[in-house]
């Protein structure tokens, strides 16, 4: 029974020593945005990175979400005879939940894991300690142009993945099921607002915050060795995965 | 030009330095040896600030870094060259910008300056014509070349070696050595070499100074060292297993 309760209880206290790392990870990181000097190249080029490694990924995606939406759609609203709020049903689904949702998991996937690892191999090969010794602050240098570039690429990736997906239900709902093109976007226009659309905006402005957030720290604490990586690597898409569904619900049912 | 005082360093129940004292003088080459896993390179970290003593002062010109923080400390830093283990290059940047790195972050050179200072620096270590290619197209002897490049660019007053021979072949480590000896007599740097080399270290340095079980326990010339009574240099020089044990065993 003690060794139960002494287990619970280190756990608990690893789990907040842990929380509280991550937490002092990100005001420091935080601090370091709005403090000179500013690394605008090393922005640049992950923001390439972000976008590069991803856009081929979110297209597709969001290309047969769209159309999968549409199909499932016109089977529901079928059974109403409401088929010409399909164009809606399509465009609310992407932009307030499935785009900045489905967008931040596919980038977690293809760059957040690659951004854990190539952090994680920065620490285990000592080139974040070889820039502490340069006096090139870390946080600064590799930390913070990643969470800058994911607040810009995961808002632009997303409404790239919201296009991709209306232009896919329509392809499936005009093309395949013989809706008119008029009622699919007309209807379109008259049930989306600009608050729906701020609504993804702000969702996947967050996503972009928490999963650069969760791939930096993981690769910058990543522990000795290619396990240590590949499990820091395993634990930053799991870890931000889970995190964006929490967050999603969280900020759905009580913030926005 | 540095003093470690009274060095004490765990990690969780294992105490890797128990209580370190060591003097490096200006313009020396300094080599502490001793075993792998000694705590050797722990010590080198302490003396970038890189790890924080549990008990202890490093002063580096009068300075103590373990008391230093932020800006205070990178004024020390900027003095300070370190060569790492591995090299610790760039591995998503040329040769060039590896090099130039210390100097297009921290100066305001411009880029003509830059590159002669880095063309000059890649002379020197014997890497010309190697300027475009990325670590990775390198070989080991290569990269520690281009590591010792970096560390001298800015031309520091202090530079740490962390084994920079580990894993080259005889040759090589000659080959090294001789670049580590020709370059602090031509910009004068104070050195201080991790190393385990046995007994090619000698030839290169001014003091060496043994590390064992978290002390030091002989300080001396190479000569004095070599010819040391102390048991445990002499079975480490000898490669004679346990430190020491074994002799004493036997007599």
């Amino acid at each position: 029974m003690r060794g139960i309760i002494r287990y619970i209880g280190r756990k608990t206290i690893d789990l907040w020593l842990f929380l509280g790392k991550m937490f002092i990870f990100l005001i420091e990181s935080l601090y370091h945005i709005f403090t000179p000097p500013f690394k605008f190249r090393n922005f640049l080029r992950q923001v390439r990175f972000f976008g590069n490694k991803s856009i081929i990924v979110v297209i597709f995606t969001g290309g047969f979400s769209g159309m999968v939406l549409a199909l499932q759609g016109y089977y529901a609203l079928n059974k109403f005879g409401s088929e010409a709020l399909l164009g809606p049903v399509v465009a609310l689904s992407l932009i307030r939940e499935l785009g900045p949702v489905l967008c931040a998991l596919m980038v977690t996937g293809r760059a957040g894991s690659a951004l854990t690892a190539e952090i994680g191999i920065m620490r285990i090969t000592e080139q974040i300690d070889a820039l502490t010794v340069m006096a090139v602050n870390p946080m600064k240098y590799v930390v913070v142009p990643n969470i800058l570039a994911g607040l810009l690429t995961f808002p632009l990736l997303t409404a790239i993945f919201d296009v991709v997906g209306i232009y896919g239900g329509y392809l499936v709902s005009v093309h395949a099921l013989g809706l008119s093109e008029g009622t699919y976007f007309s209807q379109m226009e008259l049930y989306v607002d600009m608050e729906d659309i701020r609504i993804g905006f702000y969702k996947s402005l967050s996503f972009g915050l928490l999963v650069t957030w969760i791939c930096t720290f993981m690769g910058y604490n990543s522990g000795y060795g290619a396990r240590g990586v590949s499990r820091a690597t395993t634990n930053a898409v799991v870890l931000s995965s889970v995190v964006i569904l929490i967050w999603d619900y969280m900020l759905g049912a009580f913030l926005l | 030009m540095i003093e470690i005082k009274d060095l004490h360093k765990s990690f969780g129940k294992q105490q890797v330095l128990k209580g370190v004292n060591l003097v490096i003088n200006e313009g020396e080459v300094t080599a502490v040896i001793g075993r792998s896993g000694g705590g050797k390179s722990v010590l080198l970290k302490h003396i970038v600030g890189l790890l924080k003593p549990d008990r202890g002062n490093i002063l580096i010109k009068g300075k103590d870094i373990t008391k230093l923080k932020g800006s205070k400390l990178d004024e020390i830093r900027a003095e300070i060259g370190v060569v790492f283990q591995g090299g610790a290059l760039f591995d998503s940047m040329t040769v060039y910008d590896n090099v130039a790195f210390p100097l297009t972050e921290k100066t305001k050179l411009n880029k003509k300056e830059i590159y002669e200072k880095v063309m000059k620096a890649l002379s020197d270590v014997g890497l010309q014509g190697m300027e475009y290619k990325y670590p990775a197209e390198l070989s080991g002897g290569m990269r520690k070349r281009v590591a010792l490049a970096r560390a001298l660019i800015a031309h520091p007053k202090i530079i740490l070696f962390d084994e920079p021979t580990t894993g080259l072949d005889p040759i090589l480590v000659r080959s090294i050595h001789k670049l580590i000896r020709d370059t602090q007599k031509l910009y004068g740097f104070t050195g201080l070499i991790i190393s385990h080399e046995i007994p090619e270290i000698f030839e290169i340095s001014d003091r060496v100074a043994m590390l064992h079980d978290g002390k030091i326990v002989a300080v001396g010339t190479p000569e004095e060292i070599q010819k040391s009574d102390n048991i445990i240099v002499k079975n480490f020089i000898m490669g004679i297993e346990n430190g020491g044990d074994y002799e004493k065993g036997k007599s």
